[in-house]
């Protein structure tokens, strides 16, 4: 116990700080760090709905959601590897020739449907366990091992689909599934929205309630003293980017139904997308920090100021403008947020 | 003079440890032991062999020839988690805390505790009441209730407190002995007092604590017998009743020599 000593007769004084408004904002986001993304999220929201009636309807935010919902998806994988204090920029490729393979097996290969889907997942998951043994066995940063296979898997993209994409009357009613909508209070929602949700429900709780969870922000927060502790920090290095692999894999399934053809080249900007959502959701690009909700909310936040500023009238320009200016302010947040924590 | 002691009565002892990095030799055929319940500090300049010989007790890097005994039990350690299987415990100078992650979660790091039952084995929920709770236990045993709140993350804590974490960690789960490496190197006077106290509180629950440090006084203030390294070597092992500081630094630096001091080397 600590007892108090009473000031020494020199008069030298404790000064205990009154912490002012900022500190205490501060001191909150540091313990609770989905508190800014919320603000953002719901300060746009309000501002956006009064600028234009049309945007506070349930249709908008449905389709807002729909949206987003694949970025939104690539970014729980995304999340997951920017935890461990890495990065994957090779998502949008590894995700469309997942897809690719996935229609070559079911449409050209005259595999069962519900087969191909599977192969399809298991070609994420392989393009994922590449993307670990590159950076675990060659101890290849992640940044560099991710943009090498980025160019890799996109070529073996083109060069499975022959450059083509298969059109909707081609694909398989499986594959459009999560497309197909369901209409509930007026509006049309689809299983894609469910799944992605359900998603981040499910990672959610096994980064909080997991000892996998756990250990992954050990190792992004501080490897050796994982590595001390006796956590095998390769293999929770490998196995992120396997699972990343998967979630991949579901989400070229998500591409699929929105989309409603497998094409090989739709969604190639959702490699730096996926990474916005990530920051802008208060993840930290160094690793240990961040919530997989933060990525949600950091997605849903680019949807949201994309169909604010559309409706309000503003050019398509605006909108990646503004975008720069979240990732930004999000960044310059969590560089502050660390120094508190010296 | 060096107290002869059976060998029943000695947690660890290493004999004729050697280790080389290329030309270095870093230890020359070093002894140790350390007694049931006591404090061993071990002194010894930069370039002594102290970081190597923690290493090797610790798990961390193996001797190249050599026996380590455990309780008269010769070991061999793979990994440091191996050495924790054991028993042994080790506070690293880095701390190897994770400043992200709250205390509890940091004492428990490694060593999760899962929910009973199906939650755990199938859901692999973990048990975060249970470390909760005991994180509380272990970290007010130690005397260091003054944490708001065992939620609070490990950077938002002074660096005393922190050390206050990582010792608690070490002296929770070590069983057999816990090895503190410069413990309050980086710390200023009140909380390196802190410190002192933990060593303290672990000796009086009988675990034998191996302390490295340079601060003589407070060696002299808390360590039973002082094991002094230099050039590779053992070569001296004293209470810390029988000789003086200066005698003790001396020998640290080759500026006097057991045998003038009427001790064996």
């Amino acid at each position: 116990m600590v007892t108090k000593t009473a000031p020494a007769t020199t008069g030298l004084v404790e000064i205990e700080s009154k912490l002012g408004p900022i500190q205490w904002i501060e001191r909150k986001m540091l313990s609770r760090p989905l508190i800014g993304p919320i603000a953002v999220l719901i300060l746009a929201v309000i501002v956006f709905s009064i600028v234009s009636p049309n945007f506070g309807t349930l249709n908008n935010f449905s389709l807002i959601l729909q949206q987003v919902q694949v970025v939104a998806m690539l970014g729980i994988a995304q999340t997951l590897i920017i935890l461990t204090a890495g990065i994957d920029l090779s998502v949008a490729a590894v995700m469309l020739l997942s897809q690719v393979a996935m229609g070559k097996f079911a449409v050209a290969m005259g595999i069962p449907v519900g087969l191909a889907l599977i192969l399809g997942l298991l070609v994420g998951v392989a393009c994922g366990l590449v993307n670990g043994l590159v950076v675990t066995m060659l101890n290849i940063p992640p940044f560099i091992a991710t943009l090498g296979t980025l160019s890799i898997f996109y070529a073996l993209n083109i060069f499975i689909s022959a450059g083509e994409s298969v059109p909707y009357a081609d694909v398989p009613p499986l594959f459009n599934f999560l497309g197909t909508g369901f209409r509930v209070f007026e509006t049309t929602f689809t299983y894609g929205q469910v799944l992605t949700i359900l998603m981040f429900l499910l990672f959610a709780y096994i980064l909080r309630s997991t000892a996998w969870g756990t250990r992954i922000y050990a190792v992004g927060d501080n490897l050796e003293a994982a590595r001390l502790a006796g956590i095998r920090v390769n293999r929770v290095i490998l196995s992120v980017y396997v699972v990343a692999g998967l979630i991949i894999g579901v989400t070229s399934w998500l591409l699929i139904g929105r989309i409603g053809s497998i094409s090989p080249t739709a969604g190639v900007s959702y490699n730096l997308a996926s990474i916005t959502a990530v920051v802008i959701g208060g993840t930290s690009l160094f690793g240990g920090r961040g919530r997989i909700m933060g990525t949600l909310l950091g997605a849903l936040i680019v949807g949201v100021f994309s169909s604010g500023l559309s409706l309000a009238g503003f050019d398509n320009l605006w909108q990646e403008f503004t975008i720069g200016i979240l990732i930004i302010g999000a960044v310059a947040v969590d560089q502050r947020l660390r120094k508190i924590g010296r | 003079m060096t107290t002869t002691t059976t060998s029943t009565d000695l947690v660890i002892e290493a004999r004729g440890l050697v280790k080389r990095y290329g030309h270095v030799v870093a230890l020359d055929h070093t002894d140790f032991e350390i007694r049931q319940g006591e404090v061993l500090a071990v002194i010894g300049d930069n370039g002594a062999g102290k970081s190597s010989l923690i290493q090797c007790l610790a798990g961390a890097v193996q001797p190249d020839e050599g026996t380590i005994l455990i309780e008269g039990e010769p070991t061999r350690f793979g990994s440091p988690v191996d050495a924790r299987r054991r028993g042994i415990e080790t506070v690293f100078q880095s701390l190897a805390v994770c400043p992200a992650l709250d205390i509890w979660n940091n004492i428990y790091l490694g060593r999760e505790l899962r929910r009973k039952g199906v939650l755990g084995s199938v859901f692999r929920m973990l048990d975060k009441k249970r470390m909760r709770e005991e994180s509380l236990e272990i970290m007010s045993q130690l005397g260091l209730q003054t944490l708001q709140n065992i939620d609070q993350s490990v950077e938002t804590l002074s660096g005393g407190q922190r050390q206050g974490v990582a010792v608690a960690r070490a002296a929770a789960f070590g069983s057999k002995v816990v090895i503190l490496d410069e413990p309050t190197a980086a710390l200023g006077v009140k909380e390196s007092g802190q410190v002192v106290k933990l060593i303290k509180d672990i000796k009086a629950r009988g675990i034998p604590v191996i302390l490295i440090s340079h601060n003589m006084p407070q060696i002299w203030e808390v360590a039973d017998r002082v094991h002094v390294q230099r050039l590779g070597r053992r070569v001296a092992l004293v209470e810390t009743g029988q000789i003086e500081m200066s005698d003790a630094v001396a020998l640290m630096v080759g500026a006097k020599r057991p045998a003038e001091l009427g001790i064996e080397g």
